[in-house]
């Protein structure tokens, strides 16, 4: 089971990279969606102390929740929308990847310093959940368009979900619940407002959201 | 169990029939009824705490206590004040806006009442995302602007918050007892033993997360665009409970470092970001022609004032949680009243609001009264907080911080009374336009009720109330339960 779950963990590093390099929106939706896929199956492959029920509806929640739900929200927006690509952002995709490939590194050596305490088994969990979190981070800030700084938001969410999975133990799964239906809300909502940016601007570039400033 | 039941339960119900229901004349009646339900169990609350209960996950302690006694006073003016507001509104379904109100009682109450670092954040999150529909309610231009930028915001320290928890959770393994890791009681009692570093990134993590929620600066640029575009009784219920509730958060994470022997840690970031947060509100409230972006930019400064409090040790936590109290009932008469300025001539700059006392005399009035109060000056309550957190700076000998203290407050009273001034005194430019003129009774007694609040505990302070004060300012500084 080790092997898999390296596997997947590196999988998911290389998916966060290949959203920031990437300019398709539909092609990124559907990165999302098989990110969200990974970390679905990640507890399960994770698991050390044998399966609980409580992994199965973990793991199902999730592997539904980012992998179909919230991918077919975001699909239905850019739909709506009828924009394809990210247009000019506010950092280039060749500089994107580099910055990319620079926060992996640095996620690795803070790791390597964080004080994890004795008997927690996590491997690359930190690391890669670390990078995910900065690569996602990067994405919120340096695109225009409303739907990949939603994209952007997911990615950072999906890497503090990977540093929640490393302590998934002492975490009560009703807690882990709230988590997943506050993302989903959260995502829902805004597609609702990318919406309405959509009708009111004719566009869902955040560009033209700078009437208000002082 | 009851009264937990009635704190979230009511508020709840109120909603989900506020969904259901199609007349929009009906709906807004459900709200004060809900919330004089929610104030009653609080009342009840203030007579005898209640038993903690689902196995300790809730509780209210003297802290809760405060906070959700600020939520359900200000909810419960507000909801009258909606009677009229959507009345006047009638052209706009108010479905979601009833609705999500209600639903942000319901999950600042679940806020409060959880002992539970994870739950409150669920609930934290859940308000934030229930009070988008109402920065929303306008749908213009502007406000979508503005609901996006209070979402993404919004997320990213959410999110951070969450992370922080995470780091809680790591400080207290490997754990084996009873209870849960995140509970905050078993967190303060194992204080002794929790992992230093993880618990120092915690509470910044906690403090970056939840303060981006209150706005305190750096983490403020939503708050402008948020409150200057949602509607009065929105930015009321934002800038008085909400960000009430993001504090509790940041005093949660204050308390444990507190009991784990980190207070000095902990103070020094708070009144860092406390001094920081009152500089760039004094520097963006001079000539600001926006009042409600004004107003925006006191709640920055006010968020600071709270954090620089308790960072200046107990005397000045004691004052810090009575300002949360007198600047979530000021705050209140000032959003409520600038939205009826605002109504009365179509715009919300000095430019078109001029003569706020010939056109709506009784507003403008509790405008001008809320802005001295606010500002601290005698006889209002938040000149006797005020007052403390500076006496508290001054008798620890942090003479460059009271220094501090007393100069931004005074550049912020000369900022702000510039453009309140304008807008109150002088002849209105224009003929009044539209339908919506003068004043309205049930807009005005929300705001007055409030203020009459703030002129009651600037002259008396009851014994109950300093001596919950005093437990809860004992609880914060590191007295284990």
């Amino acid at each position: 089971m080790h092997e898999l779950s390296q596997l997947l963990l590196t999988l998911i590093v290389f998916l966060s990279l290949y959203l920031l390099g990437s300019s398709s929106l539909t092609g990124c939706v559907n990165i999302l969606a098989l990110q969200g896929m990974c970390l679905g199956i990640l507890p399960l492959a994770i698991h050390e102390r044998g399966f609980h029920s409580r992994t199965f509806v973990l793991a199902a929640g999730m592997f539904v929740l980012k992998g179909f739900v919230i991918p077919r929200v975001l699909l239905y927006a850019i739909r709506e929308v009828k924009i394809r690509r990210e247009i000019n952002p506010l950092v280039g995709y060749t500089s994107s990847l580099l910055l990319g490939a620079l926060l992996i590194g640095v996620s690795f050596i803070i790791a390597e310093r964080l004080p994890v305490p004795a008997g927690l088994r996590t491997g690359l969990l930190i690391p890669v959940s670390l990078a995910t979190m900065m690569m996602g981070m990067l994405m919120m800030i340096s695109r225009i368009k409303a739907l990949t700084q939603v994209i952007g938001y997911l990615v950072f969410e999906n890497g503090i979900y990977l540093f929640g999975l490393s302590i998934a133990y002492e975490i009560p799964w009703l807690i882990e619940l709230g988590v997943l239906l506050d993302v989903f809300v959260a995502v829902f909502v805004m597609g609702i407002v990318i919406n309405h940016i959509a009708r009111a601007f004719d566009s869902i570039s955040t560009e033209k959201l700078t009437s208000l400033s002082d | 169990m009851t009264i937990y039941l009635l704190l979230l339960g009511a508020p709840l119900v109120a909603g989900l029939i506020a969904l259901l229901i199609d007349r929009d004349e009906i709906r807004p009646w459900f709200l004060p009824a809900a919330c004089a339900i929610h104030s009653y169990a609080v009342v009840a609350c203030w007579v005898r705490l209640p038993e903690p209960a689902v196995s300790g996950w809730f509780r209210i302690d003297a802290i809760a206590l405060l906070v959700l006694t600020l939520a359900s006073a200000l909810f419960l003016v507000c909801s009258v004040y909606c009677l009229e507001y959507l009345r006047l509104r009638r052209g706009r379904d108010n479905r979601l806006f009833t609705a999500c109100l209600a639903f942000i009682l319901s999950a600042v109450s679940l806020v409060c009442v959880s002992r539970h670092m994870g739950l409150l954040w669920v609930g934290m999150e859940a308000a934030t995302l229930a009070a988008a529909p109402l920065v929303h309610f306008n749908h213009n231009e502007k406000s979508i602007e503005a609901t996006w930028k209070y979402l993404m915001m919004g997320s990213l320290g959410i999110g951070l918050a969450l992370l922080g928890t995470f780091f809680l959770a790591l400080a207290v393994l490997p754990y084996t007892g009873p209870g849960d890791p995140l509970m905050i009681d078993v967190l303060l009692a194992r204080a002794g033993m929790l992992s230093v570093p993880w618990l120092k990134g915690a509470f910044i993590f906690l403090l970056v997360g939840y303060g981006t929620k209150m706005g305190l600066a750096p983490m403020h640029s939503w708050k402008p665009d948020t409150y200057g575009e949602a509607p009065g009784v929105a930015g009321a219920i934002l800038a008085g409970v909400i960000t009430s509730c993001a504090f509790l958060g940041v005093l949660r994470a204050f308390q444990i470092c507190a009991a784990a022997g980190l207070a000095d840690f902990a103070r020094g970031l708070l009144v860092l970001m406390g001094l920081l947060s009152m500089a760039v509100a004094a520097a963006f409230i001079i000539g600001q022609r926006d009042f409600k972006r004004m107003l925006a930019y006191s709640s920055v400064e006010h968020m600071g004032i709270l954090a620089l409090g308790v960072g200046l040790g107990p005397a000045g936590s004691f004052a810090a949680l009575l300002h949360l109290l007198n600047n979530g009932l000021t705050k209140g008469v000032l959003f409520l009243t600038a939205g009826n300025i605002h109504r009365a001539f179509g715009g919300k700059t000095m430019d078109h609001a001029h003569g706020a006392l010939r056109r709506v005399p009784i507003s403008a009035t509790l405008f001008l009264l809320g802005f001295v109060a606010i500002t601290g000056s005698p006889p209002f309550a938040p000149f006797i907080s005020e007052f403390s957190i500076l006496r508290s700076a001054v008798d620890g000998g942090r003479f460059g911080v009271a220094f501090g203290f007393v100069g931004l407050l005074a550049v912020i009273f000369i900022g702000m009374a510039t453009t309140v001034l304008s807008v109150v005194y002088g002849t209105p430019n224009d003929q009044p336009q539209g339908p919506v003129q003068g004043d309205f009774p049930f807009m005005l007694m929300a705001p007055l009720a409030l203020m009459s609040a703030v002129v009651f505990f600037g002259v008396w302070l009851p014994e109950g109330l300093t001596a919950v004060l005093g437990e809860a300012a004992r609880l914060l500084n590191g007295v284990r339960p």
